[in-house]
């Protein structure tokens, strides 16, 4: 089985944390995560809006790859693509003449071949089933694990999780010692692409999130999405001045508390790039 | 030598759209034996009828065969009609042109070509159609009514008071089903309980009914006129005929904490309990699984108190053995509870209820004797939040439909709670009103402009507790899609109606079909609402899909009308195709050499054993025999046998072998 990954911009960009713990996660579990090579954008926001077949043909050039590389799964880190490969990957397999006149664009054969899987699948598969005795510093706080919209969206698609009330994450967290809770905003949106464009409506919305996290007690917002890591973490400021409220909860990638709980330093984890300080006892 | 005439029906569009009738006429009416070949558009029609029966007479046809619709649909018509031009009605056949040709393919030639083959099939099957005539059975003038609610109870009364016997089988302690839980009912928000109590007081009187409580249908075999019902009677831990129902043994129960049914939860009953007061028998059962007796082999506190000893502990379950004519379900129907909703807090949160328990709050004789208090503290809720379609019309829900009663009961809920609490405010969040029914519109209207119910038209997407109060999410559509956010004190769910528990396994007892969504399902959507695709068992009420009360009870009598039809008979005439061991003369008898390896297999137990005896009495040879009556026609037997000696009357071996072959040779 061989597994690759496909890291789309941000885990280059904004989400150079996530990436790195990612990979420390690899290494630290004997895990092979080759690149796609000469990978391309997977069409973000942007592309589906605007154009049908550029939406299909971005995410197919990068499956045709991950298919000419021999992989037989690729993990896509980024909830985002995520979402826009998969989608692109039913549609294709539902109608195979879109799929030859997308395969036409690209001018690359594309058969479907790869799976794709998210950052939690992966973990599922090959690194809860070795966490044992591996442990040093087990997570023992309470975490509000965030799922945002994209992971568990649309459920038809996806076939992910409960879309309402998922807990993948929550699953993940308690096994290495964290006390998920209970609150009403897994998936509520955190104000998403609108990062750029209208901070004042992500402060509003995010704020919501931390909230409501903070005010039932929890000590950390675990996601696995870097837009959703932007927004809550790298906007904090813009929230708590809308908020007129300090609020200090960190923002941390299930890959980093991972990390963290199996000892590896926090820079190797990247813990040291959020805007948010993250102290973990 | 054979006449056939072949009847191609364009049935409006539905089979000419996608096929050339003409060209199928044309290419049928060349077969050899053919004499008549002919297309016309509505053949079920008097003149398309007409048609057949002076084709008959002009021909001198031998066989028949009518190109249009599924057999189910119109067999017994154009039998009736042949019948009726003096054609014995089984040399009619029918090639289903519309669902197994028309409907399912686009209009091509190839199409044209599957309906001209479909068509020579039965072209070639009715040549060896031989004479048959119907078979005659007697009919049991006694109908089983399973379920007691309100349909239940209607049909139950009908039927009796056409004067047969009916034998009504409830599975809880009482008759009287949801509706005996509701507290005043739209349209007219007349008082539930007082309108249907005297009817199950009128049940458990009535000369011709026989009430079995606490009982379940063990099994069913049998056809229309003859079922063999088992009718399993739950040990009820007390002898019925001493026991007096004074109640004292209920009061004395150690056992308080069981969570009680009839109030959903909101409030305890005892281990040995009458369901509620007005309950039909008022006698009380042991819950055995909850009683302390049966889990720790002592206690016996009710059998002490109980002044007229009539507590049995050691009673065993009782199977009755009875003779059925026809069959009436009306089980009813269930629905969804808060825990079906991780959105609204997976019935996490306690004020957030369905609606069946806020008629038990709004109920005089509930848990609250009627006042409007929410669970979680008994205080007033002054803010309430009604959500309709919760869980109905949400294919994410694998809930497509529309559960009907909901918009009509919401209205009647913010009303009760309007009329009860006149500060409080009361939303409704829906997706449309749907008060489809006769002064339903009227009633909902009043509920908005003399009530002053906000109705907001939008869904609600989460329901979450904070600082003590609901917060309730959801949009307003007609604002633009406006968020909207209320801070609720109670929520209440109108949660989907669904089948109720247990429906599959009896309808698979029973043998009748049900929906993907496990409701019962009619003969007919349109024209056999009330039958099942299994003669003499029919349906009434909420069991066939979420319905109100006047739709329960109309189609409760309903169904009684068709069982007293059935009654009306002296016998039933059944159809001919059944299986028929062959018989010859002596000393072969049959080719059957009596292994009766078809006895086992067969589903019906029709097979018997007969024997031929030399004068003295001596065993000659024992052979296989059908009972007509028993015999459903499935063919199982016959597809077994080695010898080769059974065959079913209107597909005999030759018949089918003639169907096959024509499809192979060219023609
Ligand atoms: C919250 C709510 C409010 C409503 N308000 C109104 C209203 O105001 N006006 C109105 O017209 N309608 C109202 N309805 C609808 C009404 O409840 C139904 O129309 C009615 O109850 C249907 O009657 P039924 O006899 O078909 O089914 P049910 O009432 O469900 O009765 C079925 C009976 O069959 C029994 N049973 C089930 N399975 C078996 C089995 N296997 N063997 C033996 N017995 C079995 C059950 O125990 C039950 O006694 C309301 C419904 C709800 C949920
Ligand atoms: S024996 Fe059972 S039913 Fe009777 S009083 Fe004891 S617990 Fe109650
Ligand atoms: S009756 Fe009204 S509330 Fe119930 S499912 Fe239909 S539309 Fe929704």
């Amino acid at each position: 089985m061989k597994t690759g990954i496909y890291p789309g911009c941000s885990l280059n960009g904004s989400a150079r944390d996530y990436n790195e713990s990612v990979f420390a996660l690899a290494e630290a579990f004997g895990l092979e995560l080759e690149q796609v090579s000469d990978w391309n954008c997977c069409g973000a926001t942007a592309a589906h809006n605007l154009n049908k077949d550029l939406s299909l043909a971005l995410p197919a050039r990068i499956l045709a790859l991950a298919e000419k590389n021999g992989m037989d799964e690729i993990i896509v880190p980024c909830a985002a693509c995520y979402n826009r490969l998969t989608l692109t990957q039913t549609e294709l397999r539902k109608d195979p003449e879109l799929r030859n006149h997308v395969s036409g664009i690209i001018e690359m054969d594309y058969k479907g071949t790869s799976g794709i899987i998210n950052v939690i699948e992966w973990i599922d598969k090959y690194i809860t089933p070795n966490l044992e005795g591996r442990i040093v510093i087990p997570y023992a706080h309470k975490v509000a694990c965030y799922y945002g919209c994209l992971l568990v969206r649309p459920h038809k698609v996806l076939n992910y999780d409960r879309p309402e009330d998922p807990q993948s994450m929550d699953l993940v967290m308690s096994k290495i010692g964290a006390e998920p809770i209970y609150y009403p905003f897994k998936t509520e949106c955190c104000g998403a692409g609108l990062s750029i464009s209208r901070t004042d409506i992500v402060s509003k919305l995010s704020g919501k999130i931390i909230e409501d996290a903070e005010s039932r007690g929890a000590e950390a917002i675990i996601v696995a999405c870097p837009m959703c890591h932007s927004n809550l973490d790298m906007r904090r400021n813009d929230i708590n001045k809308y908020w007129g409220k300090e609020f200090k909860i960190p923002v941390i990638f299930i890959t980093q508390a991972i990390g963290h709980a199996i000892g590896l330093t926090d820079k190797k984890i990247g813990l040291k790039r959020h805007f948010v300080d993250v102290k973990i006892s | 030598m054979a006449r056939i005439g072949v009847f191609i029906c364009h049935c409006g569009e539905n089979i000419s759209a996608t096929v050339d009738c003409a060209k199928v006429a044309e290419t049928i009416g060349k077969l050899r034996h053919v004499v008549l070949s002919t297309e016309y558009k509505y053949m079920c029609s008097d003149p398309g009828q007409t048609l057949i029966k002076d084709a008959i007479k002009e021909y001198n046809l031998t066989g028949v065969v009518v190109s249009a619709c599924s057999p189910r649909m119109h067999e017994p018509t154009f039998r009736r009609a042949c019948a009726e031009a003096g054609l014995n009605p089984y040399m009619c056949e029918m090639a289903n042109l519309r669902e197994h040709c028309s409907w399912v393919h686009e209009k091509n030639d190839i199409t044209t070509e599957k309906a001209i083959d479909i068509v020579r099939t039965q072209v070639e099957k009715v040549k060896l159609n031989y004479a048959l005539q119907p078979i005659k059975v007697p009919v049991t003038r006694r109908a089983l009514v399973i379920g007691g609610g309100i349909a239940g109870i209607q049909a139950a009364l009908d039927i009796a008071n056409t004067g047969h016997r009916v034998v009504m089988v409830e599975r809880s302690p009482s008759i009287g089903g949801h509706m005996s839980q509701l507290s005043e009912t739209f349209p007219t928000l007349d008082c539930s309980q007082c309108i249907l109590t005297p009817r199950m007081v009128e049940v458990a009187q009535h000369p011709n009914i026989t009430l079995y409580t606490y009982a379940e249908v063990e099994s069913v075999e049998g056809f229309i006129g003859n079922f063999k019902v088992k009718i399993r009677k739950k040990a009820k831990s007390l002898d019925e005929k001493i026991c007096t129902g004074c109640g004292l043994c209920t009061t004395k129960c150690p056992q308080k904490k069981i969570p009680n049914e009839f109030e959903q939860g909101m409030g305890n009953r005892p281990a040995i309990y009458i369901p509620f007061p007005q309950a039909v028998p008022n006698k009380p059962v042991i819950d055995r699984e909850n009683c302390t007796y049966y889990i720790k082999g002592k206690c016996k506190v009710c059998e002490i108190v109980c002044p007229t000893k009539a507590i049995r502990f050691d009673q065993p379950d009782e199977i009755l053995d009875l003779d059925i004519g026809a069959i009436v379900i009306a089980t009813g129907f269930d629905v969804k509870h808060a825990d079906f909703f991780p959105e609204y807090g997976y019935g996490k949160y306690k004020d957030v209820i369905d609606g069946l328990q806020f008629e038990r709050l709004a109920s005089a004789s509930g848990p609250t004797s009627g006042a409007i208090l929410r669970p979680s503290d008994g205080q007033v809720p002054k803010n309430i939040v009604f959500v309709a379609c919760a869980g109905s019309r949400d294919p994410a829900k694998g809930i497509e439909y529309c559960s009907k009663i909901c918009c009509m009961y919401t209205a009647k809920h913010a009303m009760l709670y309007k009329h009860k609490v006149h500060e409080g405010k009361a939303y409704i969040f829906y997706m449309d009103i749907r008060a489809a029914g006769k002064n339903y519109e009227e009633f909902v209207r009043r509920a908005i402009e003399e009530d002053h119910v906000e109705y907001v038209r939008g869904r609600i997407s989460t329901i979450y507790e904070k600082n003590g109060k609901l917060i309730v999410k959801g949009a307003d559509t007609l604002l633009g899609g406006q968020p909207v956010e209320v801070e609720a004190d109670m929520v209440v769910l109108a949660t989907a109606g669904v089948a109720n528990s247990g429906a599959e396994e009896l309808a698979q007892k029973l043998h009748v079909s049900y929906d993907s969504h496990k409701f019962f399902a009619e003969a007919h959507p349109k024209l056999k609402p009330v039958e099942t695709n299994t003669a003499g068992i029919f349906l009434a009420g909420a069991c066939q899909n979420p319905k109100d009360i006047p739709d329960s009870v109309s189609q409760a009598s309903g169904a009684a009308v068709k069982v007293a039809g059935l009654f009306s008979q002296d016998e039933l005439t059944r159809e001919p195709l059944v299986a028929q061991v062959n018989r010859m003369a002596p000393p072969l008898y049959s080719t059957c050499v009596g292994c009766f390896l078809c006895q086992p297999v067969c589903p019906y137990q029709a097979i018997e054993r007969e024997e031929f005896k030399a004068r003295d009495g001596k065993l000659i040879k024992a052979v296989a025999k059908i009972n007509e009556g028993l015999c459903q026609g499935c063919g199982t037997c016959v597809a077994l046998c080695r010898s080769k000696s059974i065959d079913l009357h209107g597909y005999s071996n030759q018949q089918v072998y003639a169907e096959v072959m024509a499809l192979l040779n060219e023609y």
